[in-house]
């Protein structure tokens, strides 16, 4: 991991390759505006995350990026090229996977069904295709064994796995098919101080795969165990980012409530 | 903590532990019945089980296998299809008005296939589009569907004496009636579709967490329309057999046919709240309700007593799945 100083900005904005930037990017619901010139950068190879108070426009300025909103105005690139998403299979198609707050898991689905959930594998006989649950089945014990610390057996079915195991389901989707940007929205915000350490050390191990990570989190100790980079955000504005390595967590604090103007 | 999970879930499908599993139950507890049953009444009554006796049963369940599974494939996405037997109402009407306009079978058979499918389109495209509850929609289609049938039919009932549709309830394979041998056909493509294909797991998924389904990208809309079309069309392949059945196109009401519809699918096992589902549950849950009829029937049992005993039935059903979960 490279940890260059950085050009004294205020922003902190890396100076190095760029894997996303948004650029003034801006989003209104009616008269609310949700996100106002939003501009921020994501390097390659880093968990960058994303801190501010509920309502800040942090989970809208997620669901631009993966698709499920579109921007009023304003560019997001990524990976080099101006994105122009319609929908999160838009995304997906061009490598941004996210997990959702909720996990969008299917409860009485198995593990596997939901791992290849609109990506099954498929076996063409003439006009029908039949799924090839034996492929999925090995293929998704391979992408589970290859993240996940407490392995759950890949045929039950998730509504009887623990909070960190649906966790670790939900990041390893995110993590297979070729995803170059992870999104996570709060991801330990339900779990206990056991299992929040098991997918802490996923999205590390994430990273160290070479996937990019964006992390929503409201745990300022946990960004900054977890972050190279923090990008504030309050009132739908961007105010602000720091190298978390040049940073402390009352910085952190005082740039989200307001005590620090950018 | 999570250890346990892990290593129960990871051993396998030993059967002490599948027993104690209450969606085993709630998958099997039609079968369950049905076998209790069957042991009960062939004791009180030993003609139960004759050859004939069975072939008449299963012919019998044939529509109401056929419709249940249509059933099935609504309530699975969290829906319900009230409208499902006035649909095979217009669907049979529609066949006998093409058939005394001198179309022949064939036309007659796809024309009452293709009505009740557009009743079920209808009925989807609403719910999904419009997002209304299926519930109001399917109520309005039960209506409306009802309607257009003593329309077109003036009220009248059609007599169809069609050689060959009569062979569909009168041959078949040794006890096995081409009617029932259609519903077999049509319960086991409609397993390797719910557990076979894309569109059975995206089904699967919009019944269990829509929300879910749609940030996977599934387009709920579609897979709603496709039930329900789904439906409509069996309602249609219903019809068909009904007229056959009956040999008349009449356009009665058919309420047992929408109430045993949900029953089956009910003691089969299927979350009403949708996500989970087999086929093979509602398959016997049509032959149970069947079966409880015809033994009642046999047993000298006045025909009031049925709706009355099948009710207790579903009801008890429901309640002992909810007891294991």
């Amino acid at each position: 991991m490279t940890e260059q100083p950085q050009v004294a900005e205020q922003t902190g904005q890396p100076s190095g390759d760029v894997l996303l930037s948004c650029d003034d990017v801006s989003l209104s619901f009616g008269n609310v505006r949700a996100l106002v010139d939003v501009s921020l950068t994501l390097r390659p190879g880093e968990i960058t995350a994303l801190v501010g108070d509920n309502g800040a426009g942090k989970s809208t300025l997620v669901r631009c990026i993966s698709g499920i909103h579109r921007p009023d105005s304003g560019t997001i690139t990524f990976d080099g090229r101006r994105t122009d998403f319609h929908s999160p299979e838009d995304a997906r198609e061009a490598g941004i996977e996210t997990v959702h707050q909720n996990l969008a898991l299917v409860e009485d689905l198995t593990v596997w069904q939901n791992l290849f959930l609109n990506r099954e594998i498929v076996r063409r006989l003439g006009p029908v295709g039949l799924l090839d649950r034996r492929a999925m089945q090995s293929r998704a014990r391979e992408m589970v064994s290859a993240l996940a610390v407490n392995v759950p057996a890949v045929g039950s079915r998730v509504r009887r796995l623990s909070g960190g195991q649906r966790q670790a389901v939900a990041i390893c989707r995110a993590a297979g098919f070729s995803s170059k940007l992870v999104i996570m929205d709060e991801p330990t915000a339900a779990l206990g101080v056991q299992e929040t350490a098991r997918v802490e050390e996923l999205v590390f191990r994430l990273r160290d795969e070479g996937h990019a990570v964006l992390i929503i989190s409201h745990n300022f100790a946990q960004v900054m165990r977890l972050s190279q980079q923090v990008w504030v955000m309050r009132a739908g504005r961007c105010v602000g980012g720091r190298r978390t390595a040049e940073t402390t967590g009352e910085e952190i604090v005082g740039l989200v409530t307001g005590a620090i103007g950018s | 903590m999570t250890n346990t999970t892990t290593l129960r879930a990871s051993g396998g499908p030993n059967w002490s532990h599948r027993l104690k599993d209450a969606g085993f139950w709630a998958e099997w507890a039609a079968l369950v019945g049905l076998i209790v049953l069957v042991i009960v009444f062939q004791t009180l009554n030993p003609t139960f089980l004759s050859p004939g006796n069975i072939a008449s049963m299963l012919v019998a369940a044939a529509i109401l296998i056929i419709l249940a599974v249509g059933q099935t494939f609504v309530i699975a996405t969290a829906g319900i299809d009230l409208s499902i037997a006035s649909v095979m109402t217009l669907g049979a009407v529609v066949f006998g008005q093409m058939y005394e306009g001198g179309h022949g079978l064939g036309v007659a058979s796809l024309m009452a296939v293709v009505s009740a499918g557009v009743a079920g389109a209808v009925n989807g495209v609403i719910v999904a589009r419009g997002r209304i509850t299926d519930f109001i929609v399917t109520l309005g289609m039960l209506s409306a569907a009802s309607g257009l049938a003593l329309i077109l039919s003036d009220g009248k009932p059609v007599t169809v004496i069609d050689p060959l549709l009569l062979r569909l309830s009168t041959s078949g394979i040794g006890i096995f009636g081409w009617s029932f041998v259609i519903a077999i056909v049509v319960a086991v493509v409609a397993h390797v579709v719910l557990f076979h294909t894309r569109f059975g797991t995206h089904l699967l998924a919009t019944g269990g967490s829509p929300e879910s389904a749609t940030a996977m990208g599934i387009s709920t809309a579609r897979i709603k329309i496709a039930v329900y079309l789904i439906s409509g069309l069996l309602a249609g392949i219903g019809a068909i057999l009904l007229v056959g059945r009956i040999g008349a196109a009449e356009p009665a009401a058919n309420t047992a046919f929408l109430l045993n519809s949900v029953a089956a699918v009910v003691l089969g096992g299927v979350s009403l709240f949708g996500g989970r589902g087999t086929i093979v549950g509602p398959f016997f849950g049509a032959l149970l309700l069947i079966a409880l009829v015809n033994g009642l029937t046999l047993l000298g049992v006045s025909q009031f007593y049925q709706p009355l005993a099948v009710g207790i039935v579903v009801v008890l059903a429901a309640l002992l799945m909810r007891f294991q979960k």
